[in-house]
């Protein structure tokens, strides 16, 4: 009787281990999962991450989108940041350029990082960028003033609901992450 | 094959001798009873040490201003006393009273896996000194919350955070092991008559908090180590620089979290489930559909996590959606109270300390279920997150009623365990001490938190004062009160009132469940041969 119990018990046991094994990853599986979500959904807003080609689209001139810019900086990001407009109106299908300054309020050089987001989240398939200064990393020498062109478009295919669009930078200091890496 | 034989020698030979003398029997023991023990006192320990944190708090918000702690170690206290009390106090003690009891209620002679017992307790003794560690070195404990939200976590809790990590780490390890070792005791070792639906509640509750367990721990596991390789290792989980999303980390720790409340209260929902039928003389109303209930709500709780998430921004979908999966808890939980209720009907009740507690976690419990309702309306919690009204809430479902219950349960099993029995007069002045401070202690958090008052913070508007005060003086009563229980505990142990108990102790209970017809106290080894008939659910 033991006996066969004791087999019982040890198969349960490993049978048990695995699923505290496979529970441990589902965890981390849920980072891509959540990242997939997010991207369905809207949430957070994400535009494209790397340039888009610059592609020619049919102006729509029958509507104006106001398009609003924020720069925000993380805590304890030794920057100014500030922007040439804070909105603009703009024809879906046209292409803007608008100047973003960044300026080192430091003696150090400084490695930072902006995010971008839009809101409302489902827009961000039809606000594309071609140039950006949140593509990659920035490097600014100390007192570095920087001049950071962005140009994008509205897609002329926004649905007609979207009347404002909200673009927002945040820039995050990565001077000692990017020592560690 | 040999190894098995092995093994039953070695069964056979401690049946011949009692314990190992000293204190290396507690050290090396394998024994259900004495691990159970182990269980039983550390958590003890801990209450009272999560107690004292408990009380730094509420000295600190007796008076609006700064008093007596900086903000700093403010925050450390209100981190710490939720750690100890859910990791230190809450769950080992069920722990405890899994390993007492489901051996004695299914006829089985030891958990199933004795040596793996022994080290999950012990892994969590070292897991709490661990990160008991933390308030002595420089820096102080983590102060960022018992929830370790990033980025805060990541920047603020200094040189504690890995330690908690690791701490985190080693407690879920033993309760995977302890979970492991429960699921095998009952799935494995039940007497021959007892099936699956003959089960006392208590090991039916324990089975599903068992499964929980194994299905939450490594999540949570999992959440703290991202945390430690964003802090050290530069990946970017929560890190919103490298592209991470720290709402994400809400995600998985919800996903542990909210199990994690219902760990702690499905077994409170088993002791209550085995008390109030002993001591109204009928059978448990409603077996089936409480086992039914137990499980519904254990599977639910996977699916409802971001009610604890409602103002970080979600999609108007999602906030339905978990409000709707929130409010319908409430439906099998509802099943429950209404099944203690009914037991309770018609029978011939008497009031002995264990039921006195269980009565009045009924009552209370309820009160922390409706609030939680209210709570889970998305847009009007947007008005009680983060204040002390969620304070009130949780409060209410895990003092008057998890804490509540193991008080009823050392009330209840103590006399069986030790073969003495416990001073009542003493024990209902502990009841009544403890019913009514707590509810001076909690419920004007609900009034503070509908006025405003957020959570974690050391210092106040004057507004908040009057309840504030009223609420410290409920936990000084609370805390003080509980010194009673300390001294009934030790007094039953040490021979108690003199009177010796019967086999039974309380009247009738030997139909209700297996353990009451062992001898008391109950011997160091139980049902070397299983039971021949086991309690049936009508009697
Ligand atoms: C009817 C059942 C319940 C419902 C509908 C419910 C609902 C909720 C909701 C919506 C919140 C989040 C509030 C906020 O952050 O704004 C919450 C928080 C909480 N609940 Fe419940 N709850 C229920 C039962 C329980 C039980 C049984 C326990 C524990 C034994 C519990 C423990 C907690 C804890 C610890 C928190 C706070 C976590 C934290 O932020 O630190 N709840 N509950
Ligand atoms: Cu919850």
């Amino acid at each position: 009787m033991i006996d066969s119990s004791g087999q019982k018990n040890t198969r349960l046991v490993w049978i048990l281990a695995f699923v505290g094994i496979a529970m441990f990853g589902f965890g981390y599986a849920l980072v891509p999962l959540y990242n997939v979500l997010c991207d369905i959904t809207g949430i957070n807003g994400k535009t494209n991450a790397q340039a888009v080609k610059e592609v020619v689209y049919q102006v729509d001139k029958s509507r104006e989108v106001k398009v609003e810019f924020l720069t925000t900086l993380n805590e304890s990001t030794p920057l100014l940041f500030w922007t040439q407009a804070t909105t603009m109106k703009v024809y879906p299908g046209q292409y803007y350029t608008v100047n973003f300054y960044a300026k080192n309020k430091t003696e150090k050089t400084l490695v930072v990082r902006a995010i971008d987001s839009v809101s409302p989240g489902l827009t961000k398939d039809y606000f594309k960028k071609t140039v950006c200064f949140c593509f990659s990393q920035q490097t600014f020498k100390p007192h570095e003033l920087k001049t950071m062109p962005v140009r994008f478009v509205v897609s002329p295919d926004l649905p007609k609901q979207y009347k404002t669009i909200t673009l927002s930078y945040t820039f995050f200091d990565n001077t000692e992450l990017s020592v560690k890496k | 094959m040999s190894a098995v034989v092995a093994e039953h020698d070695h069964h056979d030979e401690h049946h011949d001798h009692g314990p190992a003398k000293g204190l290396v029997r507690w050290l090396i023991t394998t024994n259900h009873k004495d691990i159970g023990t182990l269980y039983l006192l550390f958590a003890l320990a801990m209450f009272f040490v999560g107690g004292l944190m408990a009380l730094v708090i509420r000295a600190e918000l007796f008076e609006p201003g700064m008093q007596f702690v900086n903000p700093t170690f403010f925050n450390s206290m209100t981190t710490m006393h939720a750690l100890v009390m859910v990791f230190g106090a809450v769950m080992p003690a069920f722990v405890g009273l899994a390993n007492w009891q489901i051996p004695l209620m299914i006829g089985a002679p030891d958990m199933a896996l004795p040596r793996l017992n022994n080290m999950s307790f012990w892994m969590l003794v070292a897991g709490v000194l661990l990160l008991a560690s933390t308030l002595f070195m420089e820096g102080g404990a983590p102060a960022c919350g018992w929830t370790f939200y990033p980025p805060l976590v990541l920047r603020d809790c200094g040189h504690a955070l890995p330690f908690a990590v690791f701490s985190v780490h080693m407690l879920g390890v033993s309760s995977i092991m302890g979970a492991i070792n429960i699921i095998a005791t009952i799935l494995n070792m039940r007497a021959p008559k007892m099936t699956l639906m003959k089960m006392p509640l208590f090991v039916w509750t324990w089975l599903i908090t068992a499964f929980l367990l194994i299905a939450i721990m490594p999540v949570f596991a999992g959440a703290v180590t991202m945390l430690l390789t964003d802090k050290f290792f530069a990946t970017s989980f929560f890190d919103a620089a490298g592209g991470g999303d720290p709402v994400l980390y809400q995600h998985i720790f919800w996903f542990f979290g909210h199990p994690e409340v219902y760990v702690m209260i499905l077994p409170t929902f088993g002791v209550a489930s085995t008390i109030i039928p002993v001591f109204a003389r009928k059978p448990l109303f409603g077996y089936s559909s409480m086992v039914y209930a137990t499980a519904s709500i254990a599977f639910l709780s996977f699916i409802v996590w971001a009610h604890h998430m409602f103002t970080v921004g979600m999609p108007i979908a999602g906030e339905l959606y978990f409000m709707y999966a929130t409010m319908l808890i409430a439906i099998p939980t509802g099943v429950k109270v209404f099944n203690w209720t009914a037991t309770m009907w018609k029978g011939a009740m008497t009031f002995e300390t264990p039921m006195l507690f269980s009565i009045c976690f009924v009552v209370l419990f309820t009160m922390g279920g409706l609030t939680g309702l209210m709570m889970s309306v998305a847009p009007t919690d947007f008005q009680y997150h983060d204040t002390y009204f969620i304070v009130a809430h949780f409060h209410y479902t895990l003092v008057p009623a998890s804490v509540f219950i193991l008080m009823a349960a050392g009330y209840f099993w103590l006399p069986k365990w030790t073969g003495n029995m416990y001073d009542e007069r003493l024990a209902r002045f502990h009841f009544w001490m403890s019913a009514i401070s707590v509810n001076i202690l909690f419920f004007p958090q609900h009034f503070l938190g509908l006025a405003g008052m957020p959570r974690r913070i050391p210092d106040y508007a004057v507004q908040f004062a009057d309840w504030n005060m009223v609420s410290s003086i409920g936990a000084f009563i609370f805390g003080f009160s509980q010194l009673i229980f300390l001294y009934i505990v030790i007094k039953t142990i040490n021979g108690g009132t003199g009177e010796k108990v019967t086999d039974e102790v309380w009247e009738d209970a030997s139909k209700h469940s297996l353990e009451w017809t062992l001898p008391s106290p109950v011997p160091y080894h139980t049902w070397a041969t299983p039971p021949e008939e086991v309690p049936s659910e009508h009697f």
